[in-house]
């Protein structure tokens, strides 16, 4: 079973937001420990889709249940409003075609928490700056040629990205956390230069107001 | 029950027939099943494990005694104590399949209504029959509701034939390197070897039970089937294109090569326990199998079941390649039903499914565990 402490920082956050006996699409859910976790504490019903098929396997060998494939494509399946909530964490950056899918989760879910690495964070600022280097740190340890992050975002592109789609931000939370740690805090001021991960509860609108859950 | 532990069921005597899909009546019907493990006090442990093409109802040895039951099963690898499907916890039924020919009724069968084997006389039977006789199988045994229907390849077929004609007796499924409707390879490769059986003279149009059996058409039938369960990559890894027994061309139509060694192996191997017209029989059950085109019961009046559902496919499987296990998991989802899929990463084509692979009895392990635990 998996506990609250030993799970990454944002998905806490991420499992807060998250109401009790909803039903919950986790993408990118490796081995399925946000699924765990929200089923044996929220009492949800969860679905993970996954690419790698030696986490699919643990996450099915769990009793939880999981798709092996390509978010982009697994998502188009599922008819409308067919989960309480999507979860898209630290995938964001890495999805070739991020429009189309942003729109296919608001089709298919109800509320859409998406995270991703904040490329704002005043370090990246200053690597580019200073060293005149891409960037690349603990959070983000990849060189430019090698990095699956292939779309910078920082938390204002990603508001602006959402006017330009037509969906409702509801809720977002600045963490400063490191990839894969379970201990980080919320950032409350100035978030677009410190936060290192950017967290935001997102839903389809219709003029301009999102239908409630 | 007999010394190899299979046990008999009769039912459907005359007027009391069944009726067939294609309408004509059948009986009586024998059912020849084995069972494994223990039923429980309240029936809830019950997996029901279907046969692919030429298996039987001996689905694992029987262990405890040394006499024929503890002969090894077809899928002994997977079912048994502390296995994948672990008999100390589950209480297994496998029954041989209708059409077939060990034990439960078929074309080498007597026809009542001339005391000899029905031969061609015998209807052709469907899916949709060989599940329909099952569930009077399990009628008889009391069983209301099974934990799982279980079974690879046409077994994969029975088992979602299962969740579509009873899907309140389904709690949960795992169609295993399967399809939802044959495809034209698939229906081609048997077409072939439909064709090899019936132009052996001694097929003698399918009587030729007391004479000499078409043993050669059936040899050829098999070894055709067989290159498709294979793949590319197993046959390179297994034979290449190493000579049997020589090391030179023997410039004639002798055996050269391993791989031709294996084959004709194999087909006679097979003759000896297999029957040339059950082969047509279930190969053309197999080529009428569309889960989408059967009138009104199909994948898409599921909608409101309860069945989960765990589909694997393999990825060197060439007879029913993933795309067809992907199809069915997009149904399934857009029916809002429960369902987890993996691809399983192996090189040895279709026969995957029935070879040892821990990645496999852990799936179906930790699957059948969150079934049991769901209630």
């Amino acid at each position: 079973m998996t506990d609250q402490s030993s799970m990454r920082f944002d998905l806490q956050i991420i499992s807060s937001w998250i109401q009790e006996d909803s039903t919950v699409l986790d993408l990118g859910c490796g081995k399925g420990d946000l699924l765990d976790f929200l089923r044996t504490h929220k009492k949800i019903r969860g679905v993970g889709i996954e690419q790698d098929e030696e986490k699919v396997a643990c996450a099915i060998s769990r009793g939880l249940t999981v798709l092996q494939g390509d978010l982009s494509m697994e998502v188009v399946d599922y008819p409308d409003n067919r989960f309480d909530y999507i979860v898209l964490s630290q995938t964001l950056q890495q999805v070739y075609e991020p429009a189309e899918l942003l729109k296919e989760l608001v089709r298919i879910g109800r509320r859409v928490i998406v995270s991703f690495p904040n490329f704002s964070h005043w370090g990246v600022r200053l690597q580019v700056l200073l060293a005149g280097r891409a960037p690349k740190n603990d959070h983000l340890p990849y060189d430019w040629y090698d990095t699956p992050n292939i779309r910078v975002i920082t938390m204002k592109d990603f508001r602006l990205f959402m006017k330009e789609i037509g969906v409702c931000i509801l809720k977002e939370t600045a963490i400063n956390t490191h990839h894969h740690d379970i201990k980080g805090h919320i950032v409350r001021i100035l978030p677009d230069w410190r936060a290192t991960y950017g967290i935001f509860l997102v839903a389809s609108c219709l003029d301009g107001k999102c239908e409630p859950l | 029950m007999d010394k190899s532990g299979r046990k008999y069921f009769t039912f459907a005597e005359p007027p009391g027939q069944i009726i067939l899909e294609n309408g004509s009546l059948l009986g009586p019907v024998t059912i020849a099943y084995e069972t494994y493990g223990q039923l429980a006090a309240d029936k809830s442990n019950v997996i029901l494990i279907e046969h692919a093409f030429s298996g039987d109802s001996h689905v694992a040895c029987h262990a405890e005694d040394e006499d024929e039951a503890s002969r090894p099963g077809w899928w002994d690898n997977m079912v048994g104590p502390e296995k994948g499907i672990d008999t100390n916890i589950y209480f297994v039924v496998c029954a041989n399949i209708l059409g077939g020919c060990m034990g439960t009724t078929g074309p080498t069968s007597l026809n009542p209504a001339t005391g000899k084997p029905y031969g061609l006389d015998f209807p052709v039977v469907t899916i949709a029959d060989m599940v329909h006789v099952q569930k009077k199988l399990l009628d008889f045994l009391g069983i209301k509701q099974v934990l799982s229907v279980i079974g690879g390849s046409v077994g994969g077929m029975q088992v979602l034939q299962w969740c579509v004609s009873y899907p309140e007796m389904v709690r949960s499924a795992v169609p295993l390197a399967t399809t939802m409707r044959h495809s034209a390879l698939a229906i081609a490769f048997n077409e072939v070897a439909r064709q090899a059986i019936m132009a052996d003279p001694h097929w003698n149009g399918g009587d030729y039970y007391g004479k000499a059996m078409p043993e050669m058409g059936l040899a050829v039938a098999r070894m055709i089937a067989h290159i498709t369960y294979l793949s590319d990559e197993s046959m390179r890894r297994k034979f290449g294109r190493n000579l049997q027994d020589k090391s030179d061309f023997s410039f004639n139509f002798d055996v050269d090569f391993q791989v031709e060694s294996y084959l004709r192996y194999q087909g006679s191997k097979f003759v000896r326990r297999f029957d040339a017209n059950s082969f047509l029989y279930i190969t053309k059950a197999a080529d009428y199998f569309d889960l989408e085109a059967s009138d009104g019961t199909s994948i898409n009046t599921l909608n409101d079941s309860q069945t989960r559902f765990l589909v694997v496919s393999f990825t060197s499987d060439w007879l029913y390649p993933t795309y067809q296990s992907k199809e069915l998991v997009k149904a399934l989802k857009k029916n809002g039903l429960d369902v987890s899929f993996c691809e399983i990463e192996a090189d040895c084509g279709h026969d995957a499914f029935l070879l040892p692979n821990c990645r496999l009895d852990s799936l179906i392990a930790g699957f059948l565990k969150g079934v049991a635990e769901n209630d």
